[in-house]
């Protein structure tokens, strides 16, 4: 980064599928959006080396300070980016492949509607971690997160699949509505954990302050989650929710808390 | 520039009788002329296809259950903003567009008059706001009254001149265009959480029964002599089995002549007829009773009505069927919106995927085709989708392509995950004809123009007529090689004129003109009755002062075009 944008910068171009078959002074040509005013990157970054033929050999390194640059790695589907500051909203929104590593913290709408790939944050998330888009219902369905840090609130809202799994601690809404996926939270959650979920499991290490009215006690079980073994208090829900049958069987989205 | 010729380009003109002839069409000061004068403007339209600009007889775009569907969608604008370009302002959406986006897309495709299919007369301003702030095309508003406190008590009593004097105050107040009546009775059950799903079932409290509201509205309407006809949306919309609930609609209308100055012969429009035309006891075997509908509509002339296709889209429904809306998200789980609008009507929200997998979405697809493939008049049978909820009014190309291709009909048959389902509980597999051009400009322009009463103002190319001008880049005398050429042709006119202004050169907008919002102001003898009624009923029910309920003046309505009906 070089030129700080004075209101919030839009950088859907930074991704391994816009780089892909570009040399260096093709990429700063790329357009960005500071609000009404349409730039191109090279204006808010020095860009030096050269992409790979395609999205999947090429790997972007984003320096600098880039807490205003939104959509960072937006719709990639193969490659690599390593974003070393904190960055702003938006980060690998609808990504079907690839890997992210953000060193410091995102904020809020990261890996929306999440289709497949990885993304590693090494901060903390903001809220809507892994939602869906504002109004819909498809969140998302595939790849990983993983956070070092804290999450915000609204992880894995409308949730379908993939992996979400915190190390820190959650504030409200874990996997509302959500129809299949998994989250584990390492840390303590606070309420409205797993509220009108259909499906799905939700494992939580921590404390849950708390709990929904629609999970049913289940009785415990013994498991191994992401490498920690321990004895786990079931609960199936939301009660309050529509749930679909197999062989007969209702299937329950799970909570799964740790004693 | 207000003299233009159009040369050397195949007409299609029904009011007319022009059958694709080479002809020149002029303009001057806003009219279709005989001859241009020497100053005109040359428009070569060799090699393209000439009608005039169509006319949409019925689609949601304007008011607040559409913006309420804008609102409650972000997703349905996800990725589809457009900026600000040339003459067009930003846009956004795709199942419901913003209003501007409408007002472009509709010219871009050759529409020059829409009507906006169900104004709740209390919210008329809100609809008259939208109307104005959707540029190009001339707009009009239908009313709701099949569930109207006034219309059930006075056609309880048979007061069909007490109701004719109401809708003509209530056309004046809303600046409305027409009678719609959407589930007549059954919103106002619906208030109850009831419903009526035949015509023969009471309204609570009211006690009046569906057949009673349409035949008085039908009686009503002529009373007056209005432009359009009744307008209606039948009870039981959507259900399987539901044709004999249409069939029962369509027969209230036997016996019944039309009485007006417009040239319109009908005395009923049943719209959307797709969804009214499903046989079947369930959802598994869900079958098309086409055939048995439109037999009914051949041998009744005094009946138009429009097609209603699904084109296979994500879209969003929204009705004033309230009772329907919450049956559909009792199917689907999807988001609901419900409001009731208080003496008058209710409206539901419900986002729809028409997935090509699902047997019950390709089924109704071939129900949306086989209706205008049956009907013999294509004068009395109009295209529609019931924008936004069958599908995106956009899709109106592909719906001429795969009526003008048994090719292109084929080959979404064999896309389809349940082919051979769709082929035994259909008749689509059977049904080789192909819609001629201009049949298709009957089912676009003439037909609804003349069934709105507007036959001698649009949907034709006759001198004197406005000179809203439509003009393809289709050549009819060359073979079609592929039949999604059709649908590309008809997505983007070459030009597009309204109101003799050029408001589209190659599918680009160039100018917005001056778009006007049609309206009907019915004379009716003094009716002291009636107007104690409407003062009575704003103090003691309504939660609005008689004060704040017209739609008056430059800010709602800045550019009216009122049809004088004298009926006194």
């Amino acid at each position: 980064m070089k030129n700080q944008p004075a209101l919030y910068l839009e950088a859907d171009c930074v991704s391994p599928d816009a780089f892909a078959g570009k040399t260096a002074a093709q990429i700063a040509e790329l357009c960005v959006y500071e609000g009404n005013v349409t730039s191109t990157l090279g204006k808010y970054f020095d860009v030096t080396g050269s992409a790979g033929t395609t999205a999947a050999d090429t790997k972007i390194v984003v320096k600098g300070d880039v807490k205003k640059v939104k959509y960072l790695g937006m719709k990639m589907s193969a490659g690599e980016m390593v974003i070393e500051g904190n960055a702003d909203m938006y980060v690998g929104a609808w990504m079907t492949g690839g890997k992210i590593l953000a060193k410091g913290s995102v904020d809020a709408f990261a890996a929306t509607a999440m289709k497949g790939g990885e993304l590693i944050i090494e901060g903390n998330a903001g809220n809507y971690l892994g939602a869906a888009y504002r109004g819909d219902w498809r969140g998302m369905s595939g790849g990983k997160i993983s956070v070092k840090g804290n999450a915000g609130s609204d992880i894995g809202m409308y949730m379908l699949g993939g992996e979400i799994i915190i190390n820190g601690n959650v504030d409200v809404h874990v996997a509302t509505h959500a129809e299949g996926g998994k989250v584990v939270i390492k840390g303590d959650a606070k309420s409205k954990v797993g509220g009108q979920m259909v499906e799905g499991d939700i494992y939580i290490f921590g404390s849950i302050d708390i709990m929904m009215p629609g999970f049913k006690p289940a009785g415990e079980v013994e498991l191994e989650v992401e490498g920690t073994k321990g004895k786990f208090a079931h609960f199936i829900g939301d009660m309050g929710e529509r749930h679909k049958k197999k062989k007969g069987q209702v299937i329950y989205a799970n909570l799964y808390k740790k004693i | 520039m207000s003299e233009y010729v159009i040369k050397n380009g195949h007409v299609f003109d029904p009011v007319q009788g022009i059958k694709g002839d080479k002809a020149d069409v002029a303009i001057k000061d806003g009219k279709i002329v005989e001859k241009a004068g020497s100053g005109a403007k040359v428009i070569d339209a060799k090699g393209m296809t000439v009608m005039a600009g169509a006319v949409e007889i019925h689609a949601h775009i304007a008011g607040p259950k559409v913006n309420l569907g804008r609102i409650y969608r972000p997703e349905d604008k996800l990725f589809t903003c457009t900026p600000t370009k040339g003459m067009e302002r930003m846009g956004s959406g795709n199942s419901i567009p913003s209003t501007f986006k409408t007002g472009y897309e509709y010219a871009k495709m050759g529409y020059t008059t829409c009507m906006e299919a169900a104004m709740p007369p209390m919210f008329s301003r809100h609809v008259h706001e939208e109307i104005r702030d959707t540029p190009i095309i001339d707009e009009g508003a239908f009313p709701v009254f099949g569930n109207n406190w006034f219309v059930m008590e006075y056609l309880k009593n048979y007061e069909v001149e007490n109701t004719a004097a109401y809708i003509a105050w209530m056309l004046r107040a809303t600046k409305g265009y027409a009678v719609k009546v959407v589930n007549p009775g059954g919103t106002e059950a619906w208030a109850w959480g009831l419903n009526c799903l035949t015509v023969n079932d009471p309204v609570p409290y009211f006690d009046i029964t569906p057949a009673e509201i349409v035949k008085g509205l039908i009686e009503a309407n002529e009373y007056l002599g209005l432009p359009h006809s009744m307008h209606i949306h039948p009870n039981n919309l959507g259900n399987p089995g539901c044709y004999e609930t249409t069939l029962d609609t369509l027969k209230l209308a036997e016996g019944m002549k039309a009485n007006n100055k417009f040239g319109r012969e009908s005395v009923m429009h049943l719209t959307h007829t797709q969804f009214h035309s499903y046989g079947g006891t369930n959802w598994g075997d869900f079958e098309s009773k086409a055939k048995e509908v439109t037999d009914y509509v051949n041998k009744n002339k005094n009946i138009t009505i429009d097609t209603g296709n699904v084109t296979l889209d994500e879209t969003t429904t929204m009705t004033a069927d309230g009772p329907f809306e919450h049956h559909l998200t009792g199917l689907n789980h999807l988001k609901w919106a419900n409001v009731d609008v208080e003496l008058e009507t209710a409206a539901g929200v419900v986002p729809y995927i028409y997935s090509p997998n699902i047997s019950v979405c390709a089924i109704q697809w071939a129900i949306g085709l086989e209706i205008p493939l049956m009907m013999k008049d294509p004068m009395r049978c109009y295209i529609t989708t019931d924008h936004p909820n069958a599908g995106p009014f956009t899709r109106y190309p592909r719906i001429f392509k795969w009526l003008m291709s048994t090719k292109a009909r084929e080959e979404q048959i064999n896309a389809f995950k349940h082919r051979d389902k769709v082929l035994a509980q259909t008749s689509i597999g059977s049904l080789d004809r192909e819609i001629s051009l201009y049949e298709l400009v009957q089912m676009t322009r003439a037909g609804p123009a003349k069934s709105l009463g507007l036959g001698n103002m649009c949907g034709g190319l006759k001198p004197g007529m406005d000179a809203d001008v439509a003009i393809y880049n289709f050549n009819p005398e060359k073979p079609v090689a592929n039949p999604d050429d059709i649908e590309k042709a008809f997505t983007r006119c070459a030009f597009t004129f309204k109101s003799g202004v050029e408001v589209v050169r190659n599918g680009e907008i160039v100018s917005t003109g001056h778009k006007r919002t049609l309206w009907v102001n019915a004379k009716v003898k003094d009716n002291p009755q009636v107007v104690r009624d409407i003062n009575e009923k704003f103090l003691k029910y309504y939660s609005m002062t008689q004060a704040n309920y017209e739609s008056l003046g430059h800010h709602f309505v800045p550019n009216p075009f009122a049809i004088e009906v004298d009926a006194t």
